[in-house]
């Protein structure tokens, strides 16, 4: 295991005067029923890492995004962003907090145009409350305006502003992945979990994202998380790799590490495979 | 079966190509034009509509466009036909046409000068046409009254079960509480009545405050639906559907059995305060805040709950609470809508607000198209001169209106306007002439 080398002043303290990574997971457990789905799981994310998960299916990847992004409640552990618990905070709590997802198959919502899309993830920054929605106040107006301007600006960033007006489902496969990026971009996450964000992608489509993901990364510079089936791609993108089997870490490290590990080799990939 | 299909297709689209020949040259009529036309065409029925319609054998003017003349007696279906065609419909095209060009320039100065302006400039044309033309009888007074309250009712049904996508059946008890709340309100503080007692203050006062008890009413109803909203919207799925029929019931044998408000007898002596021009500017109203609030992120968020409401929970879109608001505040418009009616029949009672209210209302807002404030317009102004139109034929109205709503299904599963949104900015602008 490595600790990257991390600037004093990007680190989070908590209570007891620890010093606490951004994102912070300890020893999280949760069960489904009599399912153990996950098992004493810890993380540690810093700003601007770029981390990766994988793992064999029913590993428990998408459990633990869930976990953190407070879709369920762990049974037991505890999840902190800068310092402050997590635990108990309901879904859209976290997300404004800092903590912007992708779906594993795309979650878009079917009869909103492009461009709703991205301005609905700025909802938890409007400030026209309801007297504004009622009565379309200038308040109103501007801040709608403001809005779509930011969205447009974002959705320029992962190259789908040609799109902006048309209705989600009418966009390629590609182009529906790239505005469900640009939505979660609209959040202005602290760190970013992406869920197979190359799934059911063909090459080129694959060549684009990924060029988004390092420019995104570069530019705004927050954290990104991701769970990834395709090896390549994660061993060139990703610092540090986690992997994961029946909802146990059985390995964590640089991709030259989790390469030649014995056990993810075994779990994961089969005896006989080189990588 | 198939060669028939097919032959009615081609007859369908062999019909649509003509009435698209038909509608060229009225392309460019602004809708300003076609207000103006239609207010000039309301004039001349007044002014030569009774002789003429003694003329063509009938003893009054065609009330609803002919349809109940026809359907009564049917050796007068040519002179009602002939009289539609004489007052309305050659006298509107006309004028809508020849008055073009001007109604473009009048429309581009307003608009260019704001649009809230424009918006009224329209609207109060759209009001005098709607007073003239009600004016010829009580009952278009009704009918008319009716129509607008169905506005109301059918545009804050369609914010739940279209908008946000959920199934509630507890309007008609929204519009009860609503009902009840605004008539004890007035009748016990304007009218000597043996139920609530002598007038408490003087009736001068009455129309002042009217709107404060509809606004009572509303929140009366909203109030109903907290009660409603807090068990159901803890998950998904049917539970709304079942708690809000339940609720519905509930408020039905409630009101049954409060003698303080008469029970099952009802309420009535309601004060005359609803007149054409208070519900005019209610619908107005309602239709206005309806359309801003499902037009702005907020109101949008409940398609994003609808469609996916993980995703909505990740986009840091509080569902429960976008939930509950707009389930509120389509009760509380529920509740108006109930209120208005309740002084326009003068007249309530438990059974009023039952199942067949609740049938009526999801009638009209299928109809007129989920997710569409101009679909619930269509729907409820349609609903409500479809049912008065057939009203001569009785019981079999009951048979014609599920029929033509199956059909509807069949053909139209989402209504006949659905998923579009209402600009009313693209309404009032200027239409372009097409070059020749």
């Amino acid at each position: 295991m490595i600790e990257p080398p991390v600037h004093p002043s990007l680190l989070a303290i908590d209570t007891k005067g620890n010093e606490m990574a951004l994102l912070q997971v300890d020893n999280m457990t949760h069960h489904f029923g009599g399912l153990r789905a996950v098992h004493n799981y810890s993380l540690a994310i810093e700003p601007g890492q770029l981390r990766g998960l994988i793992g064999p299916n029913g590993a428990g990847k998408t459990t633990i995004f869930n976990l953190i992004t407070g879709r369920y409640t762990p049974t037991e552990g505890d999840i902190s962003l800068e310092g402050t618990s997590l635990i108990g905070m309901k879904p859209h709590e976290i997300a404004s907090l800092g903590l912007s997802r992708t779906f594993q198959n795309l979650r878009l919502w079917r009869h909103m145009t492009v461009l709703e899309h991205v301005k609905m993830a700025r909802y938890s920054k409007l400030s026209y409350g309801l007297t504004g929605a009622f009565f379309s106040t200038r308040k109103r107006r501007d801040e709608e305006e403001d809005t779509a301007k930011e969205a447009l600006r974002l959705l320029r960033r992962v190259g789908a502003d040609q799109y902006a007006d048309q209705v989600v489902t009418n966009l390629p496969y590609g182009a529906q992945r790239r505005v469900e990026l640009a939505r979660a971009l609209a959040v202005e996450p602290k760190v970013l979990f992406l869920d197979e964000p190359t799934a059911g992608m063909n090459p080129e489509e694959l060549r684009q994202i990924m060029e988004i993901i390092r420019s995104i990364h570069a530019d705004f510079g927050f954290a990104i998380f991701l769970i990834e089936h395709r090896m390549r791609f994660v061993m060139e993108l990703c610092e540090i790799i986690q992997t994961l089997d029946f909802g146990e870490v059985i390995a964590e490290g640089t991709p030259d590490e989790i390469r030649n590990d014995e056990r993810v080799i075994d779990a994961y990939l089969g005896k006989d495979i080189e990588i | 079966m198939a060669v028939v299909s097919q032959t009615l297709t081609t007859r369908w689209t062999s019909l649509r190509m003509w009435l698209a020949r038909m509608w060229r040259p009225f392309q460019p009529v602004p809708l300003l034009g076609w207000l103006a036309a239609i207010l000039v065409g309301v004039v001349i029925e007044r002014a030569i509509g009774a002789p003429l319609a003694q003329a063509l054998g009938m003893s009054r003017v065609p009330a609803l466009f002919g349809f109940v003349i026809m359907l009564k007696n049917p050796e007068l279906f040519f002179s009602a036909l002939l009289y539609v065609f004489l007052i309305y419909l050659l006298p509107i095209a006309v004028l809508a046409r020849t008055s073009m060009r001007i109604a473009n320039q009048i429309s581009g100065k307003l608009i260019g000068y704001s649009v809230t302006v424009s918006s009224l400039v329209h609207l109060v044309v759209l009001y005098i046409a709607l007073f003239l033309w009600s004016g010829e009888s009580d009952y278009r007074v009704l009918v008319a009254k009716l129509a607008m309250i169905a506005i109301i009712t059918t545009l804050s049904l369609n914010v739940v079960n279209g908008y946000m996508g959920e199934f509630s059946c507890s309007h008609p008890g929204f519009m009860a509480l609503g009902a009840y709340a605004a008539s004890v309100l007035t009748v016990s503080l304007f009218v000597d009545d043996n139920l609530l007692g002598q007038a408490l203050l003087p009736p001068e006062l009455g129309p002042f405050v009217f709107p404060i008890s509809l606004i009572i009413g509303g929140t009366v109803a909203a109030a109903g639906a907290l009660i409603v909203a807090i068990p159901s919207f803890r998950t998904r799925g049917d539970y709304l559907a079942i708690i809000s029929l339940a609720f519905m019931f509930i408020v039905k044998s409630l009101f049954e059995n409060l003698e303080m408000f008469g029970g099952p007898r009802g309420l009535a002596n309601q004060p005359d305060y609803a007149s054409l021009t208070t519900i005019f500017i209610w619908t107005i109203a309602c239709i206005w805040v309806i359309n801003n609030f499902v037009r702005s992120t907020m109101g949008k968020a409940l398609n994003a709950v609808r469609d996916g409401e993980m995703a909505a929970d990740a986009m840091t879109v509080n569902t429960r609470r976008t939930k509950m608001t707009a389930f509120l505040f389509a009760a509380f418009w529920a509740g108006v809508a109930g209120g208005l009616l309740a002084h326009v029949i003068r007249y309530i009672n438990p059974d009023t607000f039952g199942i067949r209210r609740l049938a009526e209302v999801l009638a009209m807002v299928y109809l007129g198209g989920l997710n569409a404030v101009a679909g619930s317009i269509v729907g409820g102004v349609g609903f409500v001169l479809m049912s008065e139109a057939l009203r001569p034929l009785e019981i079999l109205k009951w048979i014609m209106i599920p029929v033509l709503l199956i059909l509807l299904m069949v053909f139209r599963p989402t209504g006949l306007i659905a998923f579009r949104e209402f600009e009313p900015e693209k309404f009032l602008r200027p239409k372009i002439e097409p070059d020749d």
